[in-house]
């Protein structure tokens, strides 16, 4: 098992002739921050939705806590314990906060059609643990007093924080964060990168992809960067700063002052 | 006066029991207060649609699938019940727990190649499938007796007393709809249920959660026709008499339009949908003659304005109205006393 909760090793995938992945090789240490950078159209969501049975890479090998989970389907990925964000949230709409955070918990929530028919003892019993679970977490997320809100009635910022609420409640062994502060101010993205810093003082496992550098460079253990497809360049975030390759590949998009 | 708080704490944990055994108590007062058989017999037949639309709201509705084709279901819970009963001499009951079961085998077996599909092809699946049972029902007259129907199903009994009246019946059909109704209620209220709630609003984002979209579908579709067979033998053993001509697509289509009345994945909607469209053409005199074409318009401009359906349309807007009146409050921009106070359902 050593150092390593996830190791992907080759994973491509092709779109049509498009080469969307090409034999990449990516590792994230446990307990740490792995960020997943590079212009838009890299792949950094395509190897995200490779890892969470989203889609079926071609060829390669997805090692996750010992296991090849490489094409296996996404609900099967869940229950493994990954549980990821979504570029472009995927909230329930219709749900209310607390409902969408609980939908995070459908792991441990049972799944026999029978004891939730009849509402056993069992599932009360299991129904109101959860319910103080996720309660804690909109808590800790700083949403406890929005719980009740349908949730497309919160502004996006807010928006963001559920889903990464329902992304931790069930205290995952590894989160897929992808572009968690795209669209917030620069208050919002502190609140989330706050966030980030105390999950990882939790010893949670994450995997960033982000376009916001301030914010890779500042909650970051190691960085890996992709274009078009390949691994160009991987290291700790100073290295990366000034790495030739990776400010070429961005051509000047990325700030380098110090 | 200590206890009153706890009385508060006990009636708010306790709140969806209670209201059902208070709806039960109500519903177990009517025959003693209406005596007019015409009108018991609308209740009853309210009480039947509601254990089928039930089902129905619970895979249309929650799940945000769509079936065309329920009153199919609805038609072989019947025809079940009424050919083991009347031509082979079953006893009632065991007869209605088969048919059930051998209902929801074939929704098992239907339902796994044809849940695959999605919006209009699911729809005209359901369709074709209950236009191939309802042909079935009326070419196959040495077992269903054809288009004349099949006559002679004995009435249910229980510990020798028969339920052949509307009065007894009442109790009996109702019986049924409030245990439906439970049953749906502590559905909605667990892991399972909202493993549904997501996946009728994204089906990605519910698979990468851990929900299992394709099993889970299968599966309240499979409960939906068992709920949908009860109804039907309840409605056979009720009538006597059973004809082809009750489970068409219109059936169908009725069934659709008491869940969109009532509010899709409302369940105590259910019941202001099913009694809405079955008392309306008791109401309105001419309404007979239009049905088709009034039930058609009805569902449309439902769909048009509030496409969650009638009743959970306003819900949502209500509370989606409220709620941002309350984040405006807490901004300073509106002041507390002009928010009207409600309790959110």
């Amino acid at each position: 098992m050593g150092n390593y909760l996830l190791e992907i090793t080759g994973l491509t995938k092709h779109f049509g002739g498009l080469p969307a992945l090409s034999e990449v090789h990516f590792r994230a240490a446990r307990g740490q921050v792995t960020a997943l950078i590079g212009p838009n159209g890299a792949g950094k969501t395509t190897l995200i939705n490779c890892l969470t049975g989203v889609i079926r890479p071609d060829k390669g090998e997805v090692r996750f806590n010992g296991g090849n989970i490489a094409g296996l389907a996404a609900h099967l990925v869940a229950r493994l314990g990954i549980s990821r964000t979504f570029q472009n949230l995927r909230l329930f709409p219709r749900l209310s906060v607390l409902d969408n955070v609980l939908c995070g918990l459908t792991v441990a929530a049972g799944n026999s059609l029978p004891e939730a028919l009849l509402r056993l003892p069992g599932l009360r019993n299991r129904e109101r643990r959860l319910m103080l679970t996720a309660m804690e977490a909109l808590d800790n997320f700083g949403l406890a007093d929005k719980a009740a809100l349908p949730a497309a009635a919160l502004p996006y910022g807010d928006k963001k924080r559920v889903e990464m609420a329902r992304a931790f409640v069930s205290q995952p062994l590894l989160t897929l964060l992808d572009e968690p502060v795209a669209g917030l101010n620069p208050e919002e993205t502190a609140q989330i990168a706050a966030l980030i810093g105390q999950m990882r003082l939790y010893g949670k496992t994450m995997v960033l992809v982000e376009h916001d550098m301030e914010l890779v460079m500042e909650v970051s253990d190691h960085v890996v960067v992709l274009d078009g497809g390949s691994r160009i360049a991987s290291g700790t975030p100073e290295e990366i700063r000034t790495n030739p390759l990776v400010l070429e590949a961005y051509l000047g998009r990325m700030s380098v002052t110090a | 006066m200590k206890s009153l708080p706890r009385l508060r704490a006990y009636v708010a944990r306790h709140a969806m029991g209670l209201t059902v055994w208070g709806a039960a108590l109500v519903l177990a007062a009517v025959p003693l207060v209406m005596q007019n058989p015409y009108n018991l017999g609308i209740l009853n037949l309210i009480g039947l649609f509601t254990i089928v639309v039930l089902g129905l709201n619970l895979f249309i509705g929650f799940a945000g699938q769509i079936s065309l084709g329920h009153a199919a279901f609805f038609g072989l819970g019947a025809y079940g019940s009424a050919i083991l009963t009347a031509t082979y001499h079953f006893p009632p009951w065991p007869a209605m727990i088969l048919t059930a079961l051998g209902l929801a085998l074939t929704a098992l077996v239907i339902g796994v190649p044809t849940l695959r599909l999605s919006g209009h092809y699911l729809a005209m699946a359901t369709l074709g499938f209950n236009y191939v049972v309802q042909t079935i029902f009326v070419q196959w007259d040495a077992v269903t007796g054809g288009p004349s129907g099949l006559s002679g199903v004995p009435p249910l009994a229980l510990l020798g007393l028969e339920f052949n009246d509307d009065v007894k019946f009442h109790y009996l059909v109702w019986t049924f709809a409030l245990a439906a109704l439970t049953l749906c209620l502590n559905l909605v209220r667990s892991g399972v249920g909202r493993g549904l709630a997501a996946l009728a609003q994204d089906e990605l984002a519910a698979s990468c959660l851990g929900v299992d979209v394709r099993r889970d579908k299968i599966r309240v579709f499979v409960l939906s026709a068992v709920f949908a067979s009860v109804g039907g033998s309840l409605y056979a053993h009720y009538f006597g008499y059973i004809n082809p001509d009750a489970f068409s697509i219109f059936k169908s289509l009725d069934l659709v339009i008491m869940v969109v009345v009532g509010g899709l994945g409302s369940i105590w909607g259910t019941l202001f949908g099913v009694s809405l469209i079955t008392v309306l053409p008791h109401l309105v005199d001419w309404f007979e003659t239009y049905s088709d074409i009034i039930h058609g318009v009805i569902l449309v401009v439902i769909l048009l304005f509030l496409p969650q359906g009638f009743v959970t349309g306003l819900v949502d807007l209500a509370k989606i109205r409220l709620a941002r009146r309350r984040l405006a409050v807490r901004r300073g921009q509106v002041k507390a006393e002009e928010i009207p106070r409600t309790d959110t359902a």
